[in-house]
């Protein structure tokens, strides 16, 4: 598996190492946040709004101040004077640090209690009385969207923005684009074909709640901040902002993080919060989510509705794509939040040249924030058009993957072939992943077994999606277009950065700006400098997610880490191997260009019995009195990468179903994957990111659903109502990969954390809308749960219609 | 309340309000924070151990139930510091990425296999159904259970998926 099919591989590294960071956390030796108890620590609970919408009238917390063991209960005047959230896109409400005069969402957190256990402090929580007069919520999209009713009284609309292209930010470009489709669907001999589809809401909910242990040394006037979080630096910068202070009087620290899919990647209130009550207390202090908490208070992801329109003629030539949609910002704006369907108006046209209208308005509701999780945009506007090409399709008559064909953007195009907005992409070459993918899955057998099935009665179907990505962000230009980090104090480029150091006994230390949440940066980066430097991997230490050590980087999210702080760690490799070949040069006494690094050392070209050590080098390094005059001593490097571009990785995914036609119930049979994230460093590490995110995104087709009720009640508290993908659930899966490298990053690497999961759900729900074609279904909305696609086989049965 | 056990061959005494959950006592009064908790409602399994030879959601136990047991969490796993089967299992075949749900999953493992040396692939899904990952799609839980299973019987573990490379 994961062999290059019908390209040659060109990875600059590309082999199997196994997990450096593993040995700890398979026995059970790896430091989480909560794990952490320091001397004196307090716990902190929540008082949580039960209403989506309500005026505060009281909050009395004589009760639970009374209480043994409860030093503190806070409300929002308490912390009126640290000013709102950070928020990287202050766009629409920033979300206040603790509900006021009114709560806007379920879960709004209205008090805090500090005590001296967790269970004392959820007791007090729970003996705070609050006094509430509930009024009506704005839950249903498109009711926001006609601001029949506000979300925020002192707002004049609930839409924020609409994100909007054709051609990027030129209204005459986008107004001439929507002429040219007009024009498409007059003429005679086209098809136009709508789809309307929810893309639910999701819950990210990564197996470590989030925790944070805050600790004030009033000494020093310096928190010390563990968190689980992707984004040390920025905490560090927020928290830093909103008290005045220096970002050296803030440490923040993410030691291991138990998953994050990029609802690790805010600053939260209650980050804020626990910083608050050590300063106020003087004793370090913990908060640690339940899940009730991690489901109803942390960001979450999708939440839009929209109609997708495709036009073309009846030989599969599409001639225009229409996108019109709601996002669902919920009540308040974190860190990135209407910018996440701006990242799905890059790949609003996927893989295809056609012309484009591509159009999401982002509202206001009386819900949780939603942010990035795994994709974030990207899996929404791939889920709309790979639908409505299908739907296309099945109405002309014409095999999917012929009609994705006759539109891919060609290949000669590459590099730099212009997304529907105008914007150059990387590289690509769709028809020949989509080839191999319909080669090696057997396309053709696939499709006569099908057939062969359906014949026999039952309900099985084929499903086809491509996919392109972008990641890696990436421009560090992109500063320029407000996304600058400045809010959080830290006016950062979407720039990497790596530092290399070989110490005295020829180890190599390595530091990185960027942390993971179980994307291996530890083993990764190890391959990275051990190709450079020729030190084995066993004898390079990585570490990362402590700002007083780490340089300047902003995070792991957007497929990123690789690409961008994994190439600037690259170069500080080649400036440390530049230093050692002129250190070895001078203890061989030859010319730095004839140095050659090898077996763990150097030698001079053709003389490999006269080695010289890392550790001799690194040692000469140290000893500045023995180094020729003019020479500095030490051996290490930083280097900062800037990338020019985004990457674009892309893919093609084959789903293979069966549907149980008494019961509803789907059975994903076979899963095949070929995507393209550019040069591999790690096969079975980046084989792994497929895996889950593949699950994830099965798991919005088939199970997840976050979904407010229409009263503003989230009947998801648990896993019980918020169904994770369970080991019964899932098949093995089929990976395959054609590469074909960036040419934005010396790596030649794209990134692959979020590519399954935007490849996926459209995959999974093509093909059963595929199996239930027969009975003339043409649409069924995600999650597809049994009762579900039941309904749809019913109603598609007595009215012989569409469902 | 006063309540002993054996934790990892060790003798645990302690004072416990009544209502701690087992799964509070390891982590919290004797440092064994290697079980973790994932959800309030014993559905993820990240807190599994091993009791009287069974396993157990140690959230789902007050640790007044367990007393007088024999419990063995994640620290306790690895023999003379030798890695169990599993453990090792879950290195070779890339099992976890970000180890939350690790040490439960680990134990459920060594769990199923005490029941079932030469499970399937349906018999592993099935046997882990009850542990949530969140990271790895299970896939490579699966090869990693396998893995173990042929070791544990004294076999060759199949091949890995992945070309062996030479980095």
């Amino acid at each position: 598996m994961g062999g290059g099919v019908g390209v040659s591989t060109t990875s600059v590294l590309g082999g199997v190492v196994k997990r450096r960071e593993d040995p700890a956390l398979i026995r059970g030796t790896g430091l989480y946040v909560d794990d952490l108890q320091l001397p004196g620590m307090l716990h902190v609970a929540f008082v949580r709004s039960p209403y989506a919408h309500a005026r505060v009238v009281s909050v009395d917390a004589s009760d639970a101040e009374a209480m043994d063991g409860v030093r503190a209960v806070y409300t929002a005047g308490d912390v009126a004077h640290l000013g709102d959230l950070v928020a990287q896109v202050p766009v629409g409400k920033v979300r206040p640090l603790l509900a006021g005069d009114k709560v806007n969402h379920l879960g709004e957190a209205v008090a805090m209690v500090v005590a001296d256990t967790r269970y004392g402090a959820r007791d007090a929580a729970d003996a705070v009385d609050v006094e509430y007069d509930p009024l009506d919520p704005v839950i249903d999209l498109k009711e926001a969207a006609s601001d029949a009713a506000l979300v925020h009284d002192d707002m004049e609309s609930n839409v924020l923005l609409a994100w909007e292209g054709g051609p990027w930010g030129d209204e005459e470009g986008i107004a001439a684009t929507q002429q040219t489709i007009a024009d498409a669907k007059a003429q005679d001999d086209t098809v136009s074909v709508s789809i309307e589809a929810v893309n639910q809401r999701l819950l990210p909910m990564p197996m470590e709640p989030r925790s944070v242990v805050a600790d004030w040394n009033v000494g020093y006037g310096r928190f010390t901040v563990h968190s689980s979080t992707q984004i040390a630096h920025a905490l560090a910068g927020g928290i830093a902002q909103t008290f005045g202070l220096s970002l050296t009087d803030v440490r923040c620290i993410a030691p291991e993080v138990g998953g994050g899919f990029g609802c690790k990647l805010n600053v939260y209130n209650d980050e804020i919060l626990v910083c608050f009550a050590s300063q106020q207390l003087g004793r370090p202090v913990k908060f640690t989510e339940t899940r009730r908490d991690a489901a109803g208070s942390t960001i979450h992801g999708r939440g839009w509705v929209a109609t997708a329109t495709i036009t073309g003629t009846r030989d599969g030539q599409i001639l225009g794509y229409e996108l019109d949609g709601i996002a669902d910002m919920g009540a308040y704006s974190q860190n990135f939040t209407v910018a996440i369907p701006f990242l799905g108006l890059f790949v609003g046209a996927g893989q295809y040249e056609f012309p484009t209208h591509w159009k999401v308005a982002c509202v206001h509701t009386h819900t949780m924030t939603t942010d990035a999780y795994r994709g974030a945009g990207r899996p929404e506007a791939a889920y709309y058009l790979e639908r409505a090409i299908d739907a296309f399709a099945r109405e002309i008559g014409v095999d999917p993957a012929d009609v994705r064909r006759k539109n891919f953007i060609p290949a000669e195009k590459f590099p730099g072939a212009a997304t529907h907005i105008g914007f150059p992409m990387d590289t690509g070459d769709y028809e020949t992943n989509l080839d191999a993918l319909l080669e090696t899955a057997g396309y053709e057998d696939l499709k006569a077994e099908r057939d062969r099935m359906r014949a026999e009665g039952r309900l099985v179907g084929l499903g086809l999606a491509t996919y392109v990505e972008v990641c890696g962000f990436g421009p560090s230009a992109l500063v320029d277009l407000g996304f600058s980090w400045a809010s959080y104090k830290i006016p950062s480029g979407f720039n990497g950065s790596g530092l290399v150091r070989v110490q005295a006994d020829g180890t190599a230390s390595v530091i990185i700006g960027t942390g993971p949440s179980g994307q291996g940066h530890q083993t990764t980066w190890a391959q990275i400098v051990s190709n450079q430097l020729g030190i084995p991997v066993e004898n390079i230490r990585v570490s990362h997610g402590d700002t007083a050590e780490s340089p300047l980087g902003i995070g792991t999210f957007g497929s990123r880490s690789a690409a961008v702080d994994g190439s600037a760690t690259y170069e500080a490799a080649n400036k440390v191997r530049s230093k050692a070949a002129d250190l070895a040069a001078h203890l061989l006494e030859a010319s730095a260009d004839d140095i050659v690094f090898a077996d763990g050392g150097a030698h001079v070209a053709g003389s490999p019995d006269q080695q010289v050590s890392w550790s001799d080098i690194a040692t000469l390094a140290y000893q500045p009195h023995r180094l020729p005059e003019g020479m500095e001593g030490g051996l290490e490097a930083h280097a900062v990468f800037s990338p020019g571009n985004a990457t674009w990785p892309f893919g093609s995914h084959l789903a293979l179903v069966e549907v149980d036609g008494d019961t509803g119930d789907v059975k994903l049979l076979r899963y095949i994957a070929m995507d393209d994230c550019g040069n591999v460093i790690n096969p079975m590490i980046v084989d792994g990111q497929i895996h889950g995110g593949l699950a994830q995104g099965i798991g919005q087709a088939m199970f997840e659903d976050g979904d407010y009720e229409a009263d503003g009640n989230l009947l998801k508290w648990s896993f019980v109502e918020y169904p994770l993908p369970t080991s019964a659930d899932l098949p093995s899966f089929e990976l395959h990969r054609t590469v074909t490298p960036t040419d934005i990053n010396p790596l030649g690497v794209k990134g692959i954390g979020e590519a399954g999961t935007i490849g996926s759900a459209q995959t999974v729900v093509n093909a059963v809308v595929d199996a239930l074609s027969p009975l003339g279904v043409t649409h069924v909305d995600m999650p597809l749960r049994p009762k579900r696609v039941w309904a749809a086989i019913q109603a598609a049965k007595t009215n012989g219609s569409v469902s | 309340m006063h309540v002993s056990l054996t934790v990892n061959g060790q003798r645990a005494v302690t004072d416990v309000e009544p209502r701690t959950l087992l799964v509070h006592l390891l982590r919290e009064e004797l440092g064994l924070t290697g079980t973790h908790v994932g959800c309030d409602t014993s559905y993820c399994g990240a807190c599994t151990v091993i009791l009287d030879g069974k396993t157990v959601k140690s959230c789902t136990m007050l640790a007044v139930q367990a007393q007088g047991a024999e419990v063995t969490t994640i620290e306790g796993l690895a023999a003379n510091g030798d890695l169990h089967p599993v453990q090792e299992g879950f290195w070779e075949r890339h099992g976890l990425q970000c180890g939350f749900c690790t040490p439960g999953m680990i134990m459920s493992a060594v769990g199923l296999l005490s029941e079932n040396g030469s499970p399937s692939e349906g018999e592993i899904r099935h046997g882990l159904e009850g542990n949530l990952c969140r990271c790895t799609g299970y896939h490579n839980i699966v090869r990693a259970v396998e893995y173990a299973a042929a070791k544990m019987r004294g076999e060759e573990p199949p091949a890995p998926e992945w070309e062996e490379g030479s980095a």
